[in-house]
C-alpha cells in the first residue's frame, strides 16, 4: 500500500467511527465493503479469518481492525486503522464525560439512543450475515454457526469453549 | 446487601493503567463482562448503578462502548491524563497481542490443519455475533417503527450492500426524530 492508499483507509475508518454508535460490529459492513468489495485488498474469506483471529485473542473485539491494518501494511497499516477509533473517544467522549458529570439527565440523549438502537441492531444483523456468507461454504458451516448462536443464547458458557469445539470440528474435517 | 455510594476517591493514573490492562487482557469473548467484574466487584471504584449510567453514556457515543466507558472512568477519577492512562492500558496490550497473532498467522496460516481449525472457529465467530444481535433485538419495543428502521438498515447495508454512511445518513435523522416525538 502506498501513502495515499493508507491515507484513504485512515480517513474512511475515521468517518466510520464517527457514526459507529453501538460498538465495533456495527461498522463491519462498512469496512468489509471498503477493503473487499471496492478496493479488493482482501478476499472475503481472508477478512473473515482476520476477524476470527481477533475474536480468539484476548482483548476487545474491536482489535480486528488493528490486525487487518497490520496485515495490509505492517505497523503503518495498524496505525491507520487503529488511531481513527481513538479519535471520537478522545474528543466527543471527553467532552460528554465532562458535562455528564454535571448534568446526568438530558432528554435529547435518551431520544438519540432510543432512535439509534434499531439502526444499530439492523447494522449488526447485516454484519452477522456478511460474516456468515464469508466463512461458510456449505450447509455444515451454517449448521455450526446456527448451533453456536443457539448455545450462546441458552447457556452461560465461556465462548472460548465454543471456539475450541469449532477448531476441533474444523481439524477433523467437519467444515 | 447494601451498596454504599462509592467513595469519591482519587484513583491514581498508574492504578487506572494497571486495572484496565488486566480487564483488557482477560477479555475473552467481549470486554463488557470483565469490565463490570473489575470495576464494580473487584476494585469497587463504581457502584452497580454508576457503572450502568456510564455505560449508557458510552453506548450513546460513537466508537466501541467499553472504550468510551474506559475514557469516562479514567476522566472521572484522574482527569484527562487519567483517561489517557486507562485507554493506554485498555488498548495497548491487545494491540501487541493481536499483532503477535498476525505474525503467527503469516508463518503458519497456510498449513492445512491451521486453515481447517480457523474455518471451524470462523463459523463459531459468526454464530457468536448472530447470538449477540438476537439478544439485543429481543429487548426492542414491540412497536412497528423501531422494527421498520432496523429492517430498512439491514436490507440497505446487508442485502443491497449500499455504503453504510449513506444508509445511516438517510435513516438516522428520521429514527431519532421519531423517537423524540414518541416520547410522552
Amino acid at each position: 500500500m502506498d501513502r495515499s492508499e493508507l491515507g484513504a483507509l485512515f480517513l474512511h475508518c475515521l468517518l466510520l467511527w464517527f457514526v459507529a454508535v453501538g460498538g465495533p460490529s456495527t461498522i463491519l459492513p462498512g469496512i468489509h465493503r471498503y477493503v473487499v468489495d471496492v478496493h479488493h485488498l482482501l478476499t472475503s474469506a481472508q477478512f473473515a479469518e482476520i476477524y476470527t483471529l481477533a475474536q480468539v485473542a484476548p482483548g476487545p473485539n474491536v482489535m480486528y481492525v488493528t490486525l487487518m491494518g497490520w496485515h495490509l501494511a505492517g505497523w503503518a497499516g495498524a496505525a491507520a486503522t487503529t488511531v481513527p477509533l481513538l479519535v471520537p473517544a478522545a474528543t466527543l467522549t471527553l467532552v460528554v464525560g465532562h458535562y455528564n458529570e454535571r448534568y446526568p439527565d438530558a432528554a435529547i440523549g435518551h431520544a438519540i439512543r432510543r432512535g439509534l438502537t434499531p439502526i444499530t441492531i439492523g447494522l449488526m444483523f447485516a454484519s452477522a450475515t456478511i460474516l456468515m456468507r464469508a466463512v461458510n461454504h456449505d450447509w455444515r458451516g451454517y449448521l455450526i454457526t446456527l448451533l453456536t448462536a443457539a448455545l450462546v443464547l441458552r447457556k452461560p458458557w465461556n465462548p472460548l469453549w465454543l471456539f475450541a469445539a469449532g477448531a476441533l470440528a474444523g481439524m477433523v474435517g467437519l467444515v | 446487601m447494601k451498596q454504599a455510594e462509592s467513595d469519591k476517591q482519587r484513583v491514581g493514573r498508574f492504578a487506572l493503567f494497571l486495572t484496565f490492562s488486566r480487564i483488557s487482557l482477560s477479555s475473552f469473548g467481549g470486554a463488557l463482562f470483565w469490565a463490570r467484574r473489575g470495576l464494580v466487584e473487584q476494585k469497587r471504584w463504581l457502584t452497580e448503578r454508576e457503572f450502568v449510567d456510564l455505560l449508557t453514556v458510552g453506548q450513546l457515543l460513537p466508537g466501541p462502548n467499553v472504550l468510551n466507558l474506559t475514557v469516562l472512568v479514567g476522566y472521572r477519577f484522574a482527569g484527562w491524563t487519567g483517561a489517557a492512562a486507562a485507554v493506554a492500558g485498555y488498548l495497548g496490550w491487545p494491540c501487541l497481542v493481536v499483532i503477535g497473532m498476525g505474525v503467527l498467522y503469516q508463518h503458519y496460516g497456510s498449513l492445512q490443519q491451521v486453515q481447517q481449525a480457523l474455518a471451524g472457529m470462523s463459523s463459531v465467530a459468526a454464530g457468536l455475533l448472530l447470538a449477540t444481535v438476537i439478544k439485543l433485538a429481543i429487548v426492542l419495543p414491540r412497536r412497528w417503527r423501531p422494527w421498520l428502521f432496523g429492517i430498512l438498515t439491514f436490507v440497505g447495508v446487508g442485502v443491497m450492500r449500499w455504503p453504510l454512511l449513506w444508509v445511516m445518513g438517510a435513516l438516522a435523522p428520521f429514527a431519532v426524530a421519531t423517537a423524540w416525538k414518541e416520547k410522552e
